[in-house]
């Protein structure tokens, strides 16, 4: 047994309003630099739908994870290591920025530019990728809410797997959110297809990240994920992914997806697991028996046995106390009301999913019953096999039984409470429906709507004595060379040569300099802004006026620099 | 004039050729990418990239083996001059025309597709002239000397002169009497050698051979990195 631990999250599908505020802060802090317009790290689809990019659930056509051979071993679907070396000159199943989306600006100095003239100007689209005008057709929540209707949901590769009748009813009465980041996989597929051994998982916390001075953009990971989480950077010609806002993870705060979620549905916290385990258990032959053998190599940290083995890993004390308190342990295994993403791409995702009742509630307010009597749902949940069969293709490879498990779960505590709610007593009897006790549906039900931050979210920071390996905390200026990186700058071979720059210094100096800059598309030389900061009032600064022109030549004063 | 031709000029080029690498990789890491296109354009890159990579690695094999394996080997293990020749100048053409034609459709795409286009360096263009150049006057080396012409046997001259370079001893009387166009392409391929470390084409030496041997999942710990973090903490006299 080798203990190791694993930084996991698990999102309540049930409070997800679709507002897109994990995405949008997650780009201002991580992918908001040219190269990367197109990235999203964390992106909220509508399901049904499409997804981003489009239809990469379907795996017949983009090969993303691995497959079991006939011998019981594993394989990378896209071809093993000859034919990925072989394929290396031109992938043959790498998505197309079409696949993604055109980026775009608009050419909003029209206007201000534009001479006078009859009509009003307007700012055309401009495509960020050729520098052209553009016509704007796709983006990466263009489905949003069932926009285009079935037409476009039509294309939804997990509605394709399901039958003819659930899938027309589907279309019609469904609808909910289905958040996504990296899921920093327990048998990342990405690293696998790594040919430089670039991405790597982490050994303290199993965060998988990529060392942007080891890639060197052969682009077989963006294949390699079958949950198309793996981006390239078209400026740097480097892989970027998702990295679980590692910075503040470190220092025990959550990922900023997390903190910035506004129906709170976001939950982190550490699993223990056997790493020695996985291998076999990714494996095993029944795609729906992977949910079951994933939950097996998670380890329980309350027992003595795990403790003192987590110990003997090196796993330091206040990690394996944050292990057992944490909130993915209890949703995962203890509730067992959390699912994985696709268990059938077999590569143990880390980010796990409470599967919505609300397409249920719906149909039975609308069809005129009380949604919350537990007669009315369970008997919808065992009925209504439209939206179970739908979440079963997307979180237990198609096996309806743990879904409706976890339905009738859902179902049972909003029943259980709400007798609560009205005073009325405590009906042991619902919670026994569903196998569980009156006690431990209020404790589910505290980490579900009432969870405090702390709760939510148990973090252990990283260890102070190796802080000085904490990549943000540069103990020398990040600033320090002369048109480097952190000047705003790079080195001498353009865009993307030079030392690397931290994240956020990057980030920062981009920000800034986008914020000043006169046009979105092209942020003017340096010289040419004027720092006012330290101008005293006296004279002018060079740059502040354009050159005076006089009919006489030469403005007879001179241009007057700088004091 | 032969001594800065063919002692000065190679020994310069290689200078600078092994210097830039080892300056490149310690202080452009980050920069050391193939700078894929594939994103904006994959239909036409699927035939060109493959024909011209491919090929020009049938050409570096048949260079190590023309330049570096002294003839009298080769006519030990009983291949006659005849059959040698024979098949260098069979096979050396046929890579040749398949490098030459992938870096015609890579070149024309580069300057067609928009996108790939505005992405191209100043850097990049010079790269592929030069390049070009090597490639194109190799062929006509080639052509002229052993497909059209009578036949040279640049094993008997340019060989044992590329040798020389190596231990230390360099010749540069035998290059005197090398046909024209084998002295240009020479020249030219010392050009691009000192080019070389300065543009994308240092992807060639990240060849990922590594691949085939090493699990297929890395794990790396913090621990290993924090002695450096993700830059060098600078020492003290470089602050």
């Amino acid at each position: 047994m080798r203990v190791m631990a694993q930084m996991s999250m698990v999102m309540n599908l049930d409070k997800c309003i679709g507002c897109h505020t994990c995405s949008v802060t997650c780009k201002q802090a991580w992918t908001n630099r040219s190269g990367v317009e197109y990235v999203w790290f964390n992106n909220v689809e509508s399901r049904p739908g499409q997804g981003y990019p489009r239809t990469y659930q379907d795996q017949n056509r983009w090969e993303g994870g691995w497959v079991r051979t006939r011998r019981g071993r594993l394989k990378l679907r896209a071809g093993g290591r000859m034919k990925k070396l072989l394929t290396i000159f031109a992938n043959p199943k790498l998505p197309s920025i079409q696949d993604y989306y055109e980026p775009w600006t608009y050419e909003y100095e029209h206007l201000l530019s534009a001479p006078a003239g009859e009509h009003t100007p307007v700012a055309r689209p401009k495509s960020l990728i050729t520098g052209h005008d553009t016509k704007i057709s796709w983006s990466a929540n263009w489905d949003d809410s069932l926009a285009g209707g079935n037409e476009i949901a039509a294309g939804d590769p997990i509605l394709a797997q399901v039958s003819d009748r659930v899938r027309e009813e589907y279309e019609k009465s469904f609808l909910f959110f289905l958040p996504r980041i990296c899921e920093h996989c327990l048998n990342p597929s990405c690293a696998a297809s790594c040919p430089s051994g670039a991405i790597y998982k982490r050994a303290e916390d199993g965060i998988v990240l990529v060392d942007q001075d080891r890639c060197r953009g052969w682009r077989m990971c963006i294949t390699g994920c079958p949950y198309k989480k793996v981006y390239f950077n078209h400026r740097t010609g480097k892989a970027e992914k998702c990295t679980f806002c590692f910075p503040r993870v470190e220092i025990g705060i959550p990922t900023v997806c997390s903190e910035t979620c506004v129906g709170r549905l976001r939950y982190i916290g550490l699993m223990l697991y056997d790493a020695d385990a996985v291998g076999k258990a990714a494996a095993v032959e029944s795609k729906t028996d992977l949910y079951t053998s994933q939950l097996s190599v998670f380890l329980d940290p309350n027992d003595p046995a795990v403790a003192a083995a987590a110990r003997a890993s090196g796993i330091p004390e206040d990690w394996i106390d944050a292990a057992r308190r944490s909130p993915i342990w209890d949703l995962i295994m203890r509730h067992r009301v959390a699912l994985p993403l696709h268990p059938e791409y077999r590569t143990m995702p880390m980010v796990w999913y409470i599967p919505p009742l609300s397409p249920v509630v719906d149909v039975l307010r609308d069809t005129g019953h009380d949604g919350e009597d537990p007669g009315n749902l369970f008997g919808a949940v065992d009925a209504l096999r439209i939206p179970v069969e739908y979440l079963a293709g997307l979180f237990t490879a198609g096996d309806p039984a743990p879904v409706t498990e976890v339905l009738r779960k859902l179902a049972a505590m909003r029943s259980y409470q709400r007798r609560i709610n009205l005073g009325e007593e405590r009906d042991e009897s619902i919670a026994e429906a569903v196998g569980m006790t009156g006690r431990q549906i209020e404790d589910m039900y505290r980490l579900l709507a009432i969870a405090k931050y702390d709760e939510r979210y148990v973090i252990p920071a990283a260890h102070a004595e190796t802080a000085a390996g904490l990549e943000e905390l540069a103990t020398g200026c990040s600033l320090d060379y002369e048109g480097g990186p952190g000047m705003g700058g790079s080195g001498p071979f353009g865009e993307t040569s030079g030392r690397y720059a931290p994240i956020a210094v990057e980030n920062f100096q981009a920000l800034s300099t986008r914020q000043r800059a006169d046009d979105i598309n092209q942020p003017g030389p340096e010289a040419k802004r004027v720092n006012l900061l330290n101008w005293d009032g006296k004279g002018r600064p060079a740059g502040l006026f354009p050159p005076r022109e006089s009919p006489n030549g030469p403005d007879p004063n001179g241009p007057e620099e700088k004091p | 004039m032969n001594t800065l031709l063919w002692v000065i000029i190679p020994y310069l080029s290689i200078m600078v050729f092994v210097g830039g690498l080892i300056w490149r990789r310690r202080y452009d890491k980050f920069g050391w990418t193939t700078r894929s296109s594939q994103l904006y354009e994959s239909t036409i890159l699927r035939w060109g990239s493959p024909l011209f990579h491919f090929g020009v690695l049938l050409v570096l094999i048949g260079h190590v083996g023309g330049l570096l394996v002294p003839k009298s080997w080769t006519e030990a293990v009983g291949i006659t001059e005849h059959a040698y020749h024979l098949t260098a100048v069979f096979l050396g053409t046929i890579a040749g025309l398949c490098t030459l034609i992938g870096m015609a459709i890579l070149i024309a795409r580069r300057r067609l597709v928009g996108p790939v286009f505005t992405s191209t360096t100043r850097n990049d263009k010079a790269m592929y002239a030069v390049l070009g150049a090597v490639i194109v006057l190799g062929l006509w080396a080639t052509v002229r000397a052993n497909v059209v012409g009578d036949g040279y046997d640049y094993r008997e001259t340019v060989s044992p002169w590329f040798r020389s370079l190596f231990i230390l001893q360099p010749d540069p009387s035998i290059m005197a009497g090398v046909p024209s166009s084998f002295q240009i392409h020479v020249l030219a391929a010392f050009v691009l050698l000192a080019f070389w470390p300065f543009t994308r084409l240092v992807h060639a030496f990240s060849a990922p051979v590594g691949y085939l041997t090493r699990p297929y999942v890395v794990y790396r710990s913090r621990d290993a990195r924090s002695q450096r973090g993700l830059r060098a903490a600078r020492r003290g006299w470089e602050r």
